[in-house]
């Protein structure tokens, strides 16, 4: 069942149209991510859904709800961590997670979040004393204080350091397993492909792609790299005609052919035939980031 | 524990955490009071049988509105919108405005427990009467405070920032210093003049609080002044503030 559903979303600031026409829907239980790059409307889009601002046309619902005009039962059920926000700089973390505790009818317990997020050791510590890893470690406590159905998580890794990022992500898949929906923006395709079930890539406001991660990069050109240094010649036009090969082109001596997996073993038996030895030979996949690029690049 | 009573608790918290201004609020207009009756000749009545020391009892109960509601109050009403605490809040089931709101009513009451030092100071030190029509002192002062909190929160709707707060703040702080009669008792003043600063909100707000001190009914005119300034400043605030 859908829990979330954006139906032809428009939103324009000052007659500059930054969401056009964007549909998807997210489905209960799922990871769901954002990708775009920087200005391709993302932040608009999930602050629509979150009911900050109203969309100029399309139909969004929250659980059947209206993000603005049902904005007791949304936001009793969404936990959202926005970016760039603060707290009052000398309300201290125990007393944020209380205050905020007290906002819903059903709250999580907060010292389990704490314990969990580890800020157990700076309850006592105002807001404005804590590292930019402890706030976004404070922010992602308070999205889950209200025990939400929906958690919106917008750029959530940015700041942290990498053993915070990856703590950060195996507590986003314990809050899945707990049954809770994830929609998360981000630019770090690492992320989305470790995490996310499905992505929605938004280019220029315009919904770009919509799969899963395995499918989009299976789906980018060139998804296999191969790459090598011949001991003889041989032919670029034999390349070419290599099974499921993109494109061939050439680095000095290298060789550098895009392609599938069908393409290595092919050339494989190729230069076998031609009795030239491949020096250095690499096989790379491509990830989220090249079908990522491929899509973005397109248009611009 | 109701949602509003936990933000008030909060935010009780968060204002007893600043003692700068809680001091510029609560005790610095009573101190001025101690200064002034302490000098010898501000102790002497004067030619309208007044002493330097009474005209200053209400002075001081307006420096305590303009500490609290012009200094103290805009840079926290946009300070909590410039750093996005209430753009958080909009995404909990509580509405942003419950924050202004208990903000708005926590100098409120410290201006008028100030207010209430000061007349008590005035009476036990210096033997100043307390208000001879407690009615109508109270009419003029929840007018004034009102008038005080409209200004504070009009500057913080038209500042985008916490910079630019303190900028208006500082020359509207000025003005009123001088309008409130801080610098100089109003009543010392040419008629002229006197009139244009009855023109003015602390300027109306200092005569009617003189006028029930005195033992009379403070005129309309002083009261509709300054209430038609706050319904204007509030118009203002709520058209031009910003919640993001």
């Amino acid at each position: 069942m859908a829990i979330i559903e954006v139906d032809g979303l428009r939103k324009a600031y000052g007659g500059r149209t930054v969401v056009d026409d964007i549909s998807f829907t997210v489905e209960e239980g799922e990871i769901f991510g954002v990708l775009g790059p920087n200005g391709a409307g993302k932040t608009t889009t999930v602050e629509c859904v979150e009911g900050l601002r109203t969309p100029d046309a399309g139909r969004i619902t929250v659980a059947g709800l209206h993000p603005v005009r049902d904005r007791d039962e949304v936001t009793r059920l969404l936990g959202a961590q926005l970016q760039e926000s603060e707290l009052q700089p000398k309300l201290t973390v125990r007393e944020a997670l209380e205050l905020y505790a007290e906002f819903y009818p059903k709250p999580a317990d907060w010292r389990a979040l704490a314990e969990r997020l580890g800020l157990t050791d700076r309850l006592t510590a105002p807001f404005q004393k804590l590292s930019g890893g402890q706030k976004q470690r404070l922010f992602i406590a308070l999205a889950l204080i209200g025990d939400p159905r929906v958690v919106m998580l917008d750029e959530l890794t940015t700041g942290l350091d990498p053993r915070a990022r990856r703590d950060t992500w195996s507590l986003i898949e314990d809050i899945r397993a707990a049954g809770v929906t994830v929609l998360l923006v981000t630019h770090f395709m690492e992320e989305a492909e470790r995490l996310c079930d499905r992505v929605a890539v938004i280019h220029q406001g315009r919904l770009a792609a919509l799969d899963t991660p395995q499918a989009l990069i299976s789906r980018a050109t060139g998804a296999t790299v191969i790459s090598f240094n011949p001991s003889g010649p041989v032919d670029d036009a034999e390349l070419t005609a290599l099974p499921g090969a993109a494109t061939v082109r050439r680095q000095g001596d290298e060789v550098v052919i895009e392609g599938t997996d069908t393409t290595v073993n092919a050339l494989l038996t190729l230069l076998a035939k031609r009795q030239v030895t491949a020096h250095r030979l690499r096989v790379g996949q491509a990830t989220l980031d090249d079908a990522f690029l491929g899509l973005t690049e397109q248009e611009s | 524990m109701s949602a509003t009573t936990a933000v008030l608790r909060a935010e009780t918290r968060l204002f007893l955490r600043e003692p700068g201004s809680l001091f510029w609020m609560l005790v610095f207009p009573s101190i001025l009071v101690v200064i002034i009756g302490l000098i010898p000749p501000f102790r002497e009545p004067g030619a309208n049988g007044l002493r330097v020391v009474d005209m200053y009892v209400p002075i001081a109960a307006l420096l305590a509105m303009i500490m609290g509601a012009l200094q103290a109050l805009p840079p926290v009403l946009t300070g909590y919108r410039e750093r996005g605490i209430l753009r958080r809040l909009s995404v909990t089931p509580v509405r942003p405005y419950a924050l202004l709101a208990t903000q708005i009513g926590l100098h409120a009451a410290s201006v008028l427990g100030s207010t209430l030092l000061v007349l008590a100071v005035g009476r036990l030190a210096f033997g100043v009467a307390l208000p001879g029509q407690p009615v109508g002192y109270v009419v003029a002062l929840v007018l004034a405070t009102l008038a005080a909190l409209s200004i504070g929160a009009a500057i913080s709707a038209v500042a985008t920032t916490t910079k630019a707060v303190t900028a208006i703040g500082s020359v509207v702080f000025i003005a009123s210093m001088f309008t409130a009669g801080v610098w100089v008792p109003i009543q010392v003043l040419p008629e002229t003049m006197r009139q244009i600063i009855g023109a003015t909100p602390f300027g109306a707000a200092v005569r009617a609080l003189d006028q029930t001190m005195a033992g009379s009914w403070p005129s309309l005119l002083h009261l509709g002044v300054t209430a038609l300034w706050t319904v204007v400043l509030v118009a203002v605030a709520v058209r031009w503030f910003r919640w993001e």
